[in-house]
């Protein structure tokens, strides 16, 4: 049944990539009119039979078990090749790339094969993460998490990652210095105020986030919080106003909000 | 004669528009689907059978409804009805409340329900997907919960924590100096023991919740009335002891449900009646019987479950604390928190016994703030000496008298009434866990997932309590 797919994707664009995992926010590959006509008939089937209902909902779930089932948690390969072996295999499963200490980037290719020589050297730390375009979610951060002496984190465009999952990266606060966010759409200013037991982050990329409701404010904010830290993406100025709109700075009356 | 139909002049040319025109309505309101207009409209009344009538649809009515259907063993097996007095919800705990969700408690089964009520959050998207539905966007702040404790209640804290460690929630104990070096706008002064929770805490828009149990429960099948319950028809028996005592057990048979500003009321047959009603629960529990009698037996005891007054203010201070600021619970029971990117918090602060406002309506004091909240909040951030405060409101707790803990579970002689209720100020954050223990409760007979049998009805005539010390 082709339908019921082509919708789900339109109608839940957050979870419902295309087969092979792509996810982009409504990648539209029929004509918008071809669409919205698909949806009104799907709706008003789903809407008069508990069949074509029962039949989307089943197929709902089964997306989220796929993702679910892509972020299990690998305690197996961590007793039996150590935690940076098993998480440097959950990364490259998931199509990221991998650098561990003075070795070069593990990447797999475009079928997703990736060279297995690195399990001969997984007592090695592993030092930078590239996981773009990855479907990690809150559940996937237990592997991630494991490696203690990871530098940087890149998570752009990952379509799962939210503000519960930026609670989570604590753990990393001692060595990771450089973490990108960029293009995540459901990480909003509330998970970015957990990024301040970061300490020894250097470089923050807050670029591109959609679902940030002030995006001025909140590289200011940020920059507040994390002072040795140099946060990039976001041109503070493009939110203001110039001339004589703009609010005197005064700090000994309290400003009205 | 070719006329073209539109011109008033023929005797029944357009007589017969009109006929075709009020035959097609008539053909249209019998097909189903529609609304008869031959029969009486009844739509806005309840059904007349129900198998579970829940008493207030805030959001543990709303929770228990979505478990009962969630874990019955065949689809469209349960029929459930909600019956909520006010669809605007302007009145009930659920909508005011301050949203927040954290594991710092000291008894482990209010730290096993907030843990599962953070799990159900994070994947509200998934228990509460509806097809063809917009995903909900809980706005949650993950910035955690800071309590802080003096000399006196240092001890107890450690021992809260190392129980909370136990049950697997991430908190983290901070002494002065690692306070001043985290957050350098507070003023350590009276404080020996702070706690913070890393993971699984923070605030929530409770509003959205709601909305999304709503939808899902509707399109599961759950039926919605607006009506107040005015009355309970059971039938009772009475039964012998093994001791040869005899005692009289209850059962509800009819729930009878008035409609709004009429006197019109539908007597709903049911078999299990839930007691959500949060703040008026003690009225519901009173129309069934519960506590009649001579004081000091069981069917004396009463269910001490009241409404509380609270206050929460809004405030703007420019120079305040930061974006991480946690949910500060300071020792004096003073809390705060941030609102938004502009600089506005919102806070209060819990009256002491003899402070306690009159329930009998939602009004603001603001004197409360200025003598009893501010000096406190500006002794621990001293930036809040000049703040300004924006708005207030408040609302009710469903306090529970006896020891602050909610009532979960059936009550021993009525014998089909649950309750979910009495949760005194932490209902919200508990909501979906207490809602699964319920649903267990009434499809299985036992607790299976977390096991709420210290919070059963008796612990009220046997005098067992059970204090939960860090209430806010």
């Amino acid at each position: 049944m082709a339908a019921p797919w082509a919708s789900l994707r339109l109608v839940a664009p957050v979870w419902n990539g295309r087969i092979r995992g792509i996810h982009r926010l409504g990648g539209a590959v029929a004509p918008e009119g071809n669409q919205k006509k698909k949806r009104t008939i799907l709706q008003f089937l789903t809407n008069y039979f508990y069949d074509v209902e029962a039949l989307r909902d089943y197929l709902l779930q089964r997306e989220m078990y796929k993702v679910h089932e892509k972020n299990r948690s690998y305690t197996w390969l961590e007793k039996q090749h150590g935690p940076y072996g098993a998480g440097a295999f959950f990364i490259l499963k998931q199509g990221g790339a991998v650098k561990f200490r003075d070795k070069e980037w593990i990447r797999p290719d475009k079928y997703g094969h990736f060279s297995q020589e690195f399990w001969n050297f997984c007592e090695v730390p592993v030092e930078a993460v590239d996981a773009s375009d990855c479907d990690i979610n809150y559940e996937g951060l237990d592997n991630l998490l494991r490696l203690k002496e990871l530098q940087s984190l890149s998570l752009q465009r990952c379509s799962h990652v939210d503000d519960w999952c930026l609670s989570r990266l604590y753990p990393l606060a001692d060595s990771l210095q450089e973490l990108s966010l960029a293009g995540c759409p459901r990480v909003s200013e509330r998970g970015l105020a957990c990024l301040h037991h970061l300490q020894n982050l250097r470089r923050l990329d807050i670029s591109d986030l959609p679902a940030v409701s002030n995006p001025g404010l909140t590289q200011i904010l940020v920059e507040e919080m994390l002072p040795n830290c140099e946060v990039v993406g976001v041109d503070w100025a493009e939110g203001l106003k110039s001339g004589p709109e703009e609010q005197p700075q005064d700090t000994a009356s309290p400003v009205p909000a | 004669m070719a006329h073209t139909g539109r011109t008033v002049g023929r005797l029944g040319e357009g007589d017969w528009d009109g006929k075709v025109s009020e035959i097609k309505k008539k053909i249209k309101s019998i097909l189903p689907g529609r609304s008869c207009d031959l029969l009486q409209d009844t739509s806005h009344l309840p059904p007349e059978h129900s198998d579970v009538v829940i008493v207030g649809g805030g959001v543990l009515g709303l929770s228990v409804a979505y478990w009962l259907k969630k874990l019955e063993s065949r689809r469209g097996a349960i029929r459930v009805l909600v019956v909520e007095r006010d669809h605007t919800y302007s009145q009930a705990s659920t909508g005011l409340s301050v949203g927040g969700i954290c594991q710092q408690f000291s008894l482990p089964e209010n730290i096993q329900l907030s843990l599962f009520s953070a799990s159900f959050l994070r994947n509200v998207n998934e228990y509460l997907a509806v097809v063809d539905a917009p995903p909900l966007d809980l706005r949650f702040n993950p910035s955690g919960y800071l309590l802080l404790a003096s000399e006196k209640d240092a001890a107890a804290m450690e021992s809260d924590v190392k129980v909370q460690r136990q049950e697997g929630a991430k908190v983290s104990l901070m002494s002065p100096d690692q306070l001043r070096n985290k957050f350098p706008w507070i003023n350590t002064e009276g404080v020996a023991l702070a706690s913070y929770g890393m993971e699984d805490e923070g605030w929530f828009d409770p509003w959205c919740l709601l909305q999304g149990l709503r939808r899902k429960v509707q399109s599961l099948g759950v039926l919605f009335c607006q009506g107040e319950v005015t009355r309970f028809v059971s039938s009772s028996q009475r039964m012998l002891t093994t001791d040869d005592k005899a005692v009289v057990l209850k059962r509800i048979h009819e729930v009878h449900v008035k409609m709004d500003r009429s006197l019109e009321y539908q007597p709903v047959e049911c078999a299990i009646v839930i007691n959500a009603a949060g703040a008026w629960s003690a009225q519901i529990a009173a129309l069934a019987g519960i506590g009649e009698g001579p004081p000091g037996t069981l069917q004396g005891t009463k269910l001490p479950v009241e409404p509380r007054k609270r206050y929460v203010y809004v405030w703007h201070c420019p120079q305040g604390p930061g974006l991480e600021t946690p949910l500060v619970a300071d020792t004096s029971g003073a809390y705060f928190r941030r609102e938004g990117l502009g600089s506005n918090y919102l806070g209060g602060r819990s009256p002491t016994e003899q402070e306690e406002p009159d329930p009998a309506n939602l009004e603001v004091d603001h004197d409360f703030f200025q003598d009893k909240v501010w000096p406190h909040l500006a002794l621990r951030v001293p930036a809040f000496e000049t703040l300004k405060v924006q708005s207030a409101w408040a609302g009710y707790y469903d306090y529970n008298t006896f020891d602050q803990n909610g009532v979960v579970g059936p009550h021993p002689l009525v014998v089909n009434m649950y309750f979910a209720t009495g949760f005194s100020g932490h209902g919200l954050q508990q909501a979906p866990g207490v809602g699964r223990a319920v649903a267990e409760m009434v499809l299985k007979g036992r607790f299976q997932t977390i096991d709420l049998s210290p919070f059963l009805f008796t612990r009220f005539y046997l005098g067992e309590k059970i204090q939960e010390n860090n209430i806010i």
